[in-house]
């Protein structure tokens, strides 16, 4: 039996993943490259909405505390968000690098965790899968218009690439409290996505003539709440309803 | 009876029978040139509109209310989407619309040149600016040109979910804490004004009105539009306790209807001819968010044209 205290900190990390990359989309509001961008943007940040919702439900469930508290009255350390959701947003093309990067790790992710012998986890993956996809699709296309369209855009897929590449070692990396949850088949062995990830995005990044950043900068540590400087401005203005109007109803 | 009169009487005879103009029908020149005005402007409003309640989005006060916020931002673009593709079915592209608006030859709604200062404000545009532009548009489903009137039926369904989460929002502060009614109020005081603006200039004083409404593209008049708005909206703002900043509001038992207080005309001629608090920010945004994104469209273009050249080898 899985101890429902490991439970509730899985939940919470992939809540706070949805939770963080959905509020960095809320901040392409009205900010888009044209209206049609507008609305796909807003309807992808809807999805990671609706998903942080629901995990962090869950994990509040066991843990005693509502959606709400967990997302604004945590402190910066306390979320477990990978770090590459929270990176500022940048222009388009490092947006659209960053989804598709996600969209690649989400799809083998979520497909793993469809088969949790958690029943909640195993119901919100079925749900997140079919909008990763939906989500996978377009960002492979903005991938290609991105690196076959311009030089300039070829030139700023290639910079957000560079950035973004130091992040992504962080999808694969468990720690102990993950280890455990996969022993129980709750959770999912990361490590084991890597190579099907790195052939997939490797074949892409080809078919769009970038080139594969190398692996020698790598930053990690979002699972165990030590963060980029970011995420605390970001908290700062998300959280800012909760911290100076303490306890009320909205 | 010459060709040209001919077609006019026929146009006419159309709009006496109430039967709808549609793309490919034969329309004055002036018709056509006033439709572009009104669509136009209407799908900058619905696009510009998303400024003030994204200024909350990302400090929404909980995980529920961001999500319904940005939901209803959304349905906005798309209205303003629908809008535009309704305006291009008269001959013009949507690239030129944009562009007459960041050359200031087309306007936008200009309450939304009203900073959003408080989250009672996303309450505030929701119940009020809303609610206003639903008795317009629901009356413009009814208008003459067809692909308009067709918008309007699509874009009715969606309004009254914004009213709704709007008044809402109102609901929850009125029944909050001293600090939420006072904000309540507050977003109140500064939005009701603007919302009676939004029906624009008397009807005597309307410099488009009655040509418009002789061809049936506006079904309602300015006067009899604020008229409704009000009747449906202070008994809303009775029911949470909160005061409509309007001295002479009154109910006229005779009437039927509230009397109400004149609107300050100088600060609506200020806000129409652009200095209102923030219309340089506005159009900024917009202006800004175009430019920064013409590479991208850029990108998009040569890659469908590579795309096609490859198909064809
Ligand atoms: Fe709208
Ligand atoms: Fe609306």
């Amino acid at each position: 039996m899985t101890n429902h205290g490991d439970i509730a900190e899985y939940a919470l990390r992939l809540g706070d993943d949805a939770l963080v990359h959905g509020q960095r989309l809320c901040e392409w509001c009205a900010d888009a490259p044209f209206l049609e961008e507008d609305i796909a943007i807003a309807n992808a940040g809807l999805d990671y909405l609706g998903r942080a919702r629901m995990l962090l439900q869950y994990a509040g469930s066991i843990l005693g505390r509502s959606e709400d508290e967990l997302a604004f009255l945590r402190d910066a350390p306390e979320f477990r968000n990978l770090l590459i959701v929270e990176l500022p947003r940048g222009d388009f093309a490092f947006a659209t690098v960053c989804q598709y990067l996600l969209d690649e790790y989400e799809l083998l992710f979520f497909e793993a965790l469809t088969n949790s012998k958690d029943e909640t986890l195993a119901a919100i993956a079925a749900k997140a899968i079919k909008e990763v996809r939906y989500h996978q699709r377009r960002s492979v296309e903005w991938m290609r218009r991105l690196g076959l369209g311009t030089e300039e855009s070829n030139r700023r897929a290639q910079a957000a690439l560079d950035e973004l590449w130091g992040y992504v070692a962080e999808f694969f990396d468990a720690d102990e409290l993950e280890t455990r949850v996969i022993a129980d088949g709750v959770g999912v062995d990361r490590s084991a996505l890597e190579v099907v990830w790195r052939d997939r995005v490797g074949d892409l990044l080809d078919e769009v003539e970038l080139s594969l950043p190398g692996d020698e900068w790598q930053v990690s540590g979002g699972r165990s709440g030590v963060h980029t400087e970011h995420l605390g401005h970001m908290l700062g203005e998300m959280q800012f309803m909760q911290r100076a109007y303490p306890g009320l109803e909205w | 009876m010459s060709e040209a009169s001919d077609l006019e009487q026929r146009f006419e005879d159309k709009i006496a029978a109430d039967e709808r103009i549609e793309p490919k029908d034969w329309m004055p020149d002036a018709y056509r040139k006033n439709l572009i005005r009104q669509m136009s402007q209407h799908a900058h409003s619905e696009v510009i509109g998303m400024q003030p309640e994204g200024n909350w989005l990302t400090r929404a006060p909980t995980l529920e209310r961001k999500s319904v916020l940005l939901a209803k931002i959304q349905d906005e673009a798309g209205h303003g989407l629908y809008l535009y593709s309704a305006t291009e079915t008269l001959g013009v592209t949507r690239e030129e619309l944009v562009a007459a608006l960041h050359e200031g030859r087309a306007k936008y709604a200009s309450i939304f040149n009203y900073p959003s200062l408080t989250w009672a404000d996303i309450g505030a545009i929701g119940w009020l600016v809303d609610g206003a532009a639903i008795v317009n548009q629901i009356s413009l489903q009814r208008t003459s040109y067809g692909p308009y009137a067709r918008a309007m039926v699509r874009i009715c369904k969606e309004e009254s979910f914004h009213q709704r989460q709007g008044y809402q929002i109102m609901v929850r502060l009125a029944e909050g804490s001293e600090a939420q009614k006072q904000m309540a109020q507050d977003a109140l005081n500064r939005w009701w004004w603007p919302s009676l603006m939004m029906f624009g200039p008397h009807d005597g004083e309307s410099a488009h009105s009655a040509q418009s409404m002789l061809w049936k593209i506006k079904r309602m008049s300015n006067d009899d539009g604020r008229q409704k708005f009000v009747d449906q909206t202070v008994p809303q703002a009775d029911i949470i306790d909160l005061t409509v900043p309007d001295p002479d509001l009154k109910w006229n038992e005779a009437r039927g209807h509230y009397d109400f207080g004149e609107i300050n005309w100088d600060e609506f001629m200020q806000v129409i001819s652009g200095n209102g608090p923030c219309n340089r920010q506005r159009l900024g945004q917009h202006k800004k968010a175009h430019e920064e994104g013409a590479w991208v469209r850029e990108a998009m273009a040569a890659y469908a044209k590579r795309k096609a050249e490859t198909a064809h080898d």
